[in-house]
C-alpha cells in the first residue's frame, strides 16, 4: 500500500516516470518529450535558485498580494449555529482567483527559458485572464485556447483577457469546454514548443505540469498556516480545510502545508461538481468512482465511456467542468488522505445566496461548491470544530449565469 | 524467425526502387460499410494501411483526422467495430499490411494483453501509439512483439541523438519519422530538402537496413515525389480531408479517395 511519505513535498513524491502511484506520468507524443523534459530540468533548478524564489516572492507580495485575508465568517456561523466558518479569501488576489499563482510562475519561468510567447488553456476563464495579466506584466505574447461554449458564458473574463491584450482562441472541437481547450492548447505546443512555452490552466497535464501549478499554488496554505497560528496560538484540534475540486489547483495548494498532520486533526474535503441534479452527467469523477485513464498526458480517475472515449461533463460552474482530476488528488483520495464529495448546481447556488446574504463576501461558482459542503456539516458538528473554505474566486465572473438562474 | 508482412511490403517497394505507400484512414469514416470499402480499394495502389482507432481527445492530431474521428465516433463506431473492419480487410486476398494507429487510452481500457491477442486474431501487424512514447512504451513494445506485432517506435526534430539511438536500439522493423513540429496535416514548414538531410542522419544511426524509416505529418500529392528517396511515405491528412469533401459535395468517397492513393502511387513510382 502506497503512503505519503513524510519527509518529502507530495509533489516529488513521484517514481523516476513520473507516476505518483498509478497517477500521473507522461502521455505525451514524442515531439513534446524534448521540451517537457527541458522545463522540468529548468523547474528544478530555478526552484533551489534563491534568487528566483526572492523574485518569485516578491511579486507574488507587491503584485498578487500576499496574503489573501483569513476571516470568520460570523454571520454564517451563528446562523448555522455549530461548527466555526471560516474563509481564505483567495478572490482578494490581483485578478480575483488562486490562478495567478501559478501564472505567474510558469510567466517568470518562461522568461528565464528565454521564451517570448506563452499560451495557456481556460475553463471560467479565470486561468487565461490572470496569465493574459502576468503576460502583459513580464512583457511576454500570450494566447489563450478557451471552448466556444465558455466564451459564451463567462464573458467578463473574456473581456479582461482582450483588455490584457491576449488573444483568445475559441475552441469549436467536441463539447466546447475546458477538455477541449486543453487538448487545443497541447496542440499548439506541438507545432510551436521552441518559441513558446505553456502554461497547463491547473495540476493537470504531463507530471512537470503538476508539479509547477502544485508548487504555485501551494503559497495559499503557506500564509494560511501563520494566519491559523495567529489567530487560535496553535492549529486546532478539529480543523476541515474545504475545498472545490475541477482540476485540483487551489484545494491542492490549500492543503499541501496541513499534508503530514493526521487527518483525524485536519481533514481534507473536496467537493467536485455535481452537475444538474436532473442530470446524469457531472465533473465528479473522484466521488462517482470513475475509471483511471489517460487524459491530457496523465493517468488519474476519468469520466470516460467503456471504450475510452472522454465523456462530456456538465457543471453550472465553468471552472470545474472537467471529465478528469489531479494525479495528485486520485493519489490523496487512493491513500484516504482527503475525503471527497460533490455538489450539484442547485446545491451551490444555494449555498451562494446564503454566504451572500449572511456575509461580505462573493465568491464565484467554484467555492460556492465548497460551501455548499460547509453548510450541510457546520450543524452538525461541534462549536470548537473550526471549517476553513477556500473561496478561491470572486463571482464577478459569474454575473450573468448568477441573473439568468437567481434573478439577481 | 519469419519475416514480417510490414518487412516485404518495404522489400518489395525497395525492389521497385520507390518507397514504401501508406495510407492512414479512419476506422469507421465516415461509416463502417464505406470505411472497409475504401480500404479495399486504396489496398490496390497502397503498400501498408495504417487505420486509425478514433479517439475524442486527440492531442497529436491536427484538423481534418479529428474531424474524421469526431464523424466516426458520432457514427458509433467502438473498438469491436474496429477490430470487425481489420479482420474483413484481411479477407480481401489483395489486403496490405495493417498498422493500427490511436491514442493509449483506448488500449488500457480494453486491457492490454486482450488488445494485443484481438490484434494477432484480426490480422493486425504493428501498432503506432501516439502517446505512448519510449521509455514508457518498452514493456507494451515487448509484448507486441510477442505476439508477431510490429511496434513503430516514433522519432521527431526534438530527439536528441542520444535518446534516438536508445529508441533505435528498442525499435522493431518500422519507424515513424515525425517530419516537423506540428499536428497531423499542417502544411509543411520545413523544406524537404532539410527533413531528408535529418532523415539520411536518422538512417546513419539506424544502420540496419533491415529497419525501415517512414516519414510521415504534412505529406500530400504536392510534395511527396520529393521524398522518392525515403523507405516509405504516409500520407492521412489529405486522405481524411478528402473524405470530408466527398461527403460535402455529395460524391462517393471510395471512387474519390482510390483515385488519390493511385495518383499518390503514381508519384512516388
Amino acid at each position: 500500500m502506497i503512503k505519503i511519505k513524510k519527509n518529502k513535498l507530495l509533489i516529488d513524491q513521484h517514481d523516476k516516470n513520473g507516476f505518483w502511484g498509478k497517477f500521473g506520468g507522461n502521455f505525451i507524443p514524442e515531439t513534446l518529450k524534448k521540451p517537457v523534459e527541458d522545463l522540468a530540468i529548468l523547474f528544478e533548478k530555478l526552484r533551489k535558485d534563491k534568487k528566483f524564489i526572492r523574485e518569485r516572492d516578491y511579486y507574488f507580495k507587491n503584485w498578487v498580494g500576499s496574503p489573501t485575508p483569513f476571516v470568520k465568517l460570523e454571520n454564517l456561523t451563528a446562523h448555522l449555529g455549530g461548527a466555526q466558518i471560516w474563509a481564505k479569501v483567495v478572490s482578494e488576489a490581483n485578478g480575483g482567483a488562486h490562478k495567478i499563482y501559478n501564472a505567474t510562475v510558469h510567466s517568470l519561468i518562461a522568461k528565464r527559458a528565454g521564451k517570448k510567447y506563452i499560451v495557456g488553456d481556460t475553463g471560467a476563464g479565470y486561468a487565461g485572464k490572470m496569465l493574459s495579466m502576468a503576460a502583459k506584466k513580464f512583457g511576454l505574447k500570450c494566447k489563450i485556447f478557451m471552448g466556444a461554449k465558455d466564451i459564451k458564458r463567462q464573458k467578463p473574463n473574456c473581456d479582461a483577457m482582450r483588455k490584457n491584450g491576449a488573444e483568445i482562441v475559441p475552441v469549436y472541437t467536441g463539447s466546447q469546454t475546458l477538455v477541449d481547450a486543453v487538448s487545443e492548447c497541447m496542440r499548439y505546443w506541438v507545432s510551436n514548443c521552441l518559441t513558446t512555452s505553456m502554461c497547463v490552466g491547473s495540476t493537470v497535464g504531463p507530471n512537470i505540469f503538476v508539479k509547477i501549478c502544485g508548487w504555485s499554488t501551494s503559497q495559499i496554505s503557506r500564509e494560511l498556516i501563520l494566519q491559523i497560528k495567529e489567530e487560535f496560538g496553535e492549529i486546532p484540534k478539529k480543523l476541515k480545510l474545504i475545498n472545490c475540486v475541477g482540476g485540483g489547483s487551489s484545494s491542492f495548494g490549500f492543503w499541501n502545508e496541513f499534508m503530514h498532520y493526521n487527518k483525524k486533526q485536519i481533514e481534507f474535503i473536496g467537493v467536485e461538481a455535481g452537475g444538474p441534479k436532473k442530470s446524469k452527467r457531472h465533473a465528479a469523477p473522484l466521488t462517482y468512482g470513475s475509471k483511471i485513464g489517460i487524459l491530457h498526458g496523465a493517468a488519474q480517475y476519468v469520466n470516460q465511456n467503456t471504450d475510452g472515449q472522454i465523456e462530456e461533463t456538465e457543471s453550472i460552474s465553468a471552472g470545474l467542468d472537467y471529465p478528469g482530476v489531479s494525479p495528485l488528488h486520485c493519489f490523496l483520495k487512493d491513500v484516504k488522505r482527503a475525503r471527497y464529495t460533490a455538489a450539484t448546481d442547485e446545491e451551490a447556488l444555494k449555498a451562494y445566496q446564503l454566504v451572500t446574504k449572511y456575509e461580505n463576501l462573493n465568491p464565484s461558482l467554484e467555492p460556492s461548491h465548497a460551501f455548499a459542503e460547509a453548510i450541510k456539516i457546520a450543524p452538525k458538528l461541534s462549536k470548537d470544530t473550526i471549517i476553513i473554505v477556500n473561496s478561491c474566486g470572486d463571482a464577478q465572473k459569474d454575473r450573468d449565469i448568477l441573473r439568468k438562474r437567481l434573478g439577481k | 524467425m519469419t519475416i514480417s508482412p510490414i518487412s516485404l511490403a518495404f522489400e518489395k517497394s525497395k525492389k521497385e526502387r520507390r518507397p514504401a505507400l501508406l495510407t492512414y484512414t479512419v476506422a469507421g469514416d465516415n461509416t463502417k460499410k464505406k470505411s472497409l470499402e475504401i480500404l479495399n480499394s486504396i489496398s490496390n495502389y497502397a503498400d501498408i494501411c495504417e487505420i486509425g482507432f478514433p479517439h475524442n481527445t486527440p492531442i497529436a492530431d491536427g484538423g481534418q483526422i479529428q474531424t474524421a474521428s469526431y464523424r466516426a465516433i458520432k457514427n458509433g463506431i467502438k473498438m469491436r467495430d474496429v477490430f470487425q473492419i481489420v479482420k474483413e480487410f484481411k479477407k480481401n486476398k489483395n489486403a496490405k499490411p495493417v498498422i493500427l494507429m490511436g491514442y493509449y487510452n483506448m488500449i488500457c481500457q480494453y486491457g492490454q494483453n486482450k488488445f494485443l491477442k484481438k490484434c494477432k486474431q484480426v490480422g493486425v501487424n504493428g501498432l503506432i501509439v501516439v502517446d505512448l512514447p519510449w521509455p514508457d512504451n518498452i514493456n507494451f513494445a515487448k509484448k507486441c512483439r510477442k505476439n508477431s506485432i510490429s511496434f513503430v517506435q516514433l522519432l521527431s526534430p526534438t530527439t536528441s541523438k542520444a535518446r534516438m539511438k536508445k529508441i533505435i536500439s528498442n525499435s522493431h522493423d518500422m519507424l515513424y519519422y515525425i517530419s516537423m513540429l506540428s499536428t497531423t496535416g499542417e502544411k509543411l514548414k520545413v523544406s524537404p530538402r532539410n527533413i531528408l538531410k535529418n532523415y539520411v542522419k536518422i538512417k546513419k544511426i539506424i544502420k540496419n537496413r533491415k529497419k525501415n524509416l517512414v516519414i510521415g505529418f504534412g505529406i500530400t500529392s504536392k510534395n511527396i515525389s520529393s521524398f522518392k528517396s525515403s523507405d516509405g511515405c504516409v500520407v492521412g491528412s489529405e486522405i481524411c480531408k478528402k473524405i470530408s469533401k466527398s461527403i460535402k459535395n455529395r460524391q462517393n468517397p471510395v471512387t474519390n479517395v482510390s483515385n488519390m492513393v493511385k495518383s499518390l502511387k503514381s508519384k512516388i513510382a
